[in-house]
């Protein structure tokens, strides 16, 4: 029941979300030491025969929950800021939304120092 | 928005991992707030203080730089990894936050704060007998009786798990509708639990926070032993969840918001058993004709 899909496009996946990673930092994501250990990690287990090669399932399989990891973490941030990041309303915006305003006291509420 | 909040602060691991030593002592027996004024706004987050995240190799393992500081657990511990994977995935975490430090998009990190300090100091028995704990209420063993759309799609999924699990273990599991839950023979008790003894203290408490995240050793163990994706052990674990939201609607707000929160953990969860329990030697080939 593995459906790992192909290490292409495991690969493809985690490269791209490297980039969203080191977007807002100007640097390149090349340069980054995660990018450097994956593709140290996927030449060193390509060089193998094609028979049933665990480390490579093994390798794959990292990768994937790797990438799985970065992704979900980056769409559970998105969702968060979208839908639960603004905080409470403040009392004028609250009142705004019923069409009232509050009073204006210029010389400021009985209760304030 | 307080169950948001009380998810933002997660479990108590994140309570005891979050290094608040600096926000709180700085907010303490400060000016009182107006008794009138009632905006709540979440306590001021840290800010990114570090341009830099390296690494360093020590005498006792991989250490993270943040710019030449180094880092500290909550208990201000030094912060080694055993594994390099696990050093460069921290520091990829590190360096991933903008602005302000979300210390709960952080999973490995908090996991290897919790295997270093070990805040609520178990050891590996007691470690393995929480985890094993989870067998009596596994969720693929506890089964509906009703509606039979529901019972047929808990078989088709569940049963080929369960079926793997007993003939890799050799052990019987089944499963049952009854309100006790399943009822596992000792026999199997002591064959995975003799299993969870040969992982490390590191691994198995990985191990351990991704049973109680996905409420089931069954889809644990298939997902430590390479059988299950992280999404597929996350799809079957909310199971019933799904099939409501096919019939009724998704929540983007909620289901997709969780849905990512569980798979967020338990990626690092898989990931930190995997990096701490692998031994990794290259062997090179001779290349033969």
């Amino acid at each position: 029941m593995a459906a790992l899909g192909s290490p292409l496009r495991t690969w493809r996946g985690l490269l791209r979300e490297l980039r969203y990673l080191n977007a807002a930092t100007g640097r390149p994501y090349r340069h980054t030491p995660a990018y450097r250990y994956l593709v140290k990690a996927f030449r060193a287990h390509r060089v193998t025969s094609e028979k049933l090669c665990r480390a490579q399932h093994e390798l794959h399989f990292q990768a994937a929950t790797y990438l799985c990891l970065l992704r979900s973490i980056r769409e559970h941030v998105a969702l968060h800021q979208e839908f639960h990041g603004k905080g409470e309303r403040s009392v004028e915006e609250s009142a705004g939304l019923v069409g009232l305003k509050l009073p204006q006291q210029p010389g400021g509420k009985g209760w304030e120092p | 928005m307080w169950r948001s909040c009380l998810r933002l602060r997660g479990g108590g691991r994140h309570l005891l991992n979050c290094p608040r030593g600096g926000l709180t002592a700085s907010r303490g027996p400060g000016p009182k707030p107006p008794a009138h004024a009632r905006a709540y706004a979440p306590p001021a987050e840290r800010k990114r203080f570090y341009r830099n995240v390296s690494i360093t190799q020590g005498e006792a393992g991989f250490e993270i730089n943040l710019d030449h500081r180094k880092l500290r657990t909550p208990q201000a511990k030094l912060f080694t990894v055993p594994s390099e994977a696990l050093a460069v995935a921290v520091a990829t975490e590190w360096d991933s936050q903008q602005d302000t430090i979300k210390t709960y998009t952080m999973h490995l990190t908090t996991l290897c704060n919790t295997s270093l300090d070990n805040p609520t100091q178990r050891d590996k028995d007691q470690l393995i007998w929480a985890a094993a704990k989870f067998l009596d209420t596994d969720t693929v063993c506890c089964r509906v009786e009703e509606p039979e759309t529901l019972v047929e799609l808990q078989r088709n999924e569940w049963d080929p798990v369960i079926g793997w699990a007993e003939r890799r273990y050799g052990v019987k599991i089944g499963s049952s509708t009854s309100i006790m839950g399943p009822s596992i023979p000792a026999r199997t008790r002591e064959v995975l639990v003799s299993h969870l003894a040969s992982y490390n203290m590191w691994a198995l408490q990985g191990i351990e926070f991704v049973v109680s995240q996905l409420k089931s050793m069954v889809l644990t163990l298939g997902l430590i032993d390479l059988h299950l994706t992280v999404e597929q052990a996350v799809l079957l674990s909310r199971l019933e969840e799904a099939f409501q939201i096919q019939k009724w609607g998704n929540v983007e707000w909620a289901h997709d918001y969780e849905l990512r929160d569980l798979r967020a953990r338990t990626a690092a969860g898989a990931l930190f058993v995997q990096l701490c329990s692998e031994s990794s030697a290259v062997k090179h080939k001779l290349l033969q004709g």
